[in-house]
């Protein structure tokens, strides 16, 4: 019955579910509240770009100089769009579309970008321990980080300069907030892909919102929406030899349309 | 300047202090929209800021507020110690607030994430929430405490973001415009409430408003702005001057 878990890649994947899964809820929820949608897939295309200087700058120090690559540029967004006129939404889209296609030109000198091209839809089978020990240690991090700053993020983002007034600098938040989205996605892009990783971060929470009236229940429904879908996606791809990316983020997608409907027929 | 703060300390009473706003500059660029604001404030007493869209009106509490970069200084006072500080408590209502109808928040859960390092996603944290529902008591809001934030009508938001202003007690309480979005009946409320809470509390308050009738009603001060402070006074002599007239025109009063 449970023959999957006889092989290793297998174990592999579904830890790596356990473990990322929640993150992704954790942050989902703040992200659909401050309807950054836009913003966090923009980090997710940009995180090709972050690929490309982590291979430039080699094979020992790719981790490392992909971190510091979503960092500085999830900085950089947040700051312009906090200093600009334009809209923010059209500024986002000009430097994701950039670092996007930066991505793509260094990573095709020489001709060889099919080597990279699973970055595009990832590959959750292929995860290795390792990752997933970068995957804990974001866990561990991320739980700190909602447990320090939750309260002043929410605050923040209701009415900044109500936030300045209690002496909450939601500024400084808003920025840490949007630099771990970055890092997240650039430890999850080689296995989830860019083309999914949105999904993941989106979805749950905005299932959960459907039926959640307030931050607890919100919390709660996202993450067991989150860590059952991927459950369930990777098992399902198993038995029917679907890819299992897309595979989680169609049981996530029914999950919304479910709750969706369990909430028009509960309106008052 | 001696004259002036012995002034200040006869009129307030025991626990009182004063705020004094001195050569306030706010500019934007090259555009400057405050020039040489000079301003006192008492406990006890609502200030009323009036003038017209674009006078600069939420560009001085937002600079007091420290989210606007200005010259000049702010001071704050105690008056029985003498203790001058630039550090004050201030308790503001903002416009509105971003939250839609839908999101799952609780009046508790925004409540607390503005008064408490407790985590809102955390279970429910019985002394804070008791301590909220206090605090809401005040302005009879304390059955909101369940309700989703975004179901809330405007006279209950009011009172709920007032709770949340006083608590803990400012210094000085700013009002941003808050009587957009409710009747007039609201309105008439809110003045009443904010009122009772600045003779109760000996609140500092400074508010900015567009209703002329009411202002008149319960201001103890009115400031005209216009970019600089046109006239300042009783509502009886700035609207009897000369800038009023300018500034609003043949609007009856």
């Amino acid at each position: 019955m449970m023959s999957f878990l006889e092989y290793a890649f297998m174990r592999n994947a579904l830890l790596a579910i356990l473990v990322s899964s929640p993150i992704f809820a954790l942050l989902g929820t703040m992200v659909v509240n401050k309807k950054m949608a836009f913003f966090s897939d923009a980090i997710g295309h940009s995180a090709l770009c972050g690929i490309a200087v982590g291979v430039l700058f080699g094979f020992t120090s790719r981790s490392l100089s992909m971190i510091i690559f979503a960092i500085l540029f999830s900085v950089l967004l947040n700051f312009v769009k906090d200093h600009t006129t334009y809209g923010a939404d059209t500024i986002i889209s000009v430097f994701a579309s950039v670092a996007m296609s930066l991505g793509l030109v260094l990573l095709s000198r020489g001709g060889n970008f099919n080597k990279y091209s699973s970055y595009l839809v990832g590959d959750i089978l292929s995860i290795t321990v390792t990752e997933i020990i970068s995957l804990a240690v974001c866990f561990v991090l991320v739980i700190i980080f909602w447990i320090v700053s939750y309260n002043s993020l929410s605050s923040d983002n209701l009415n900044r300069a109500l936030a300045t007034s209690k002496g909450i600098n939601g500024k400084v938040y808003d920025y840490i907030f949007s630099a771990f989205i970055a890092v997240v996605i650039m430890f999850s892009i080689r296995w989830i892909g860019i083309l999914l990783i949105n999904s993941l971060i989106i979805l749950p929470a905005a299932a959960s919102r459907n039926i959640s009236r307030n931050v607890r229940a919100y919390h709660l429904w996202a993450v067991l929406f989150s860590i059952v879908s991927g459950i369930a996606g990777i098992l399902v791809s198993y038995y029917t030899g679907f890819p299992s990316g897309p595979m989680i983020v169609l049981i996530l997608g029914v999950t919304f349309f479910v709750t969706f409907t369990v909430h028009s027929f509960n309106k008052d | 300047m001696a004259e002036h703060s012995h002034k200040l300390k006869d009129s307030c009473h025991e626990h009182c202090h004063c705020i004094k706003i001195k050569d306030l500059n706010v500019s934007f660029g090259e555009e400057s929209v405050l020039e040489d604001i000079n301003l006192h404030m008492h406990c006890g007493e609502l200030t009323v800021i009036i003038g017209q869209n674009g006078a600069g009106k939420s560009t001085l509490l937002r600079a007091l507020l420290g989210q606007v970069a200005h010259t000049g200084t702010i001071e704050f006072k105690e008056t029985k110690t003498g203790n001058i500080s630039n550090i004050m408590k201030i308790g503001y209502v903002p416009q509105s607030l971003n939250v839609e109808r839908e999101i799952p928040m609780t009046v508790y859960d925004m409540f607390a994430s503005y008064i408490s390092k407790y985590p809102v996603w955390l279970p429910k944290n019985k002394k804070l929430y008791e301590k909220i529902k206090d605090q809401l008591k005040m302005f009879s809001v304390d059955d909101c405490i369940d309700k989703q934030v975004g179901k809330l009508s405007g006279g209950q938001m009011q009172r709920v973001m007032l709770s949340i202003a006083i608590t803990p007690m400012p210094d000085l309480l700013i009002l941003d415009e808050p009587v957009s979005g409710i009747d007039e009946n609201g309105v008439r409320d809110f003045y009443r409430l904010v009122d009772e809470m600045k003779a109760k509390h000996d609140l500092a308050v400074l508010l900015v408003s567009h209703d002329l009738d009411l202002v008149k009603k319960y201001a103890d001060k009115v400031i005209l702005l216009d970019n600089r402070i046109l006239c300042q006074g009783t509502a009886e002599q700035v609207y009897a001057d000369e800038n009023f007239k300018k500034v609003f025109g043949g609007q009856n009063i």
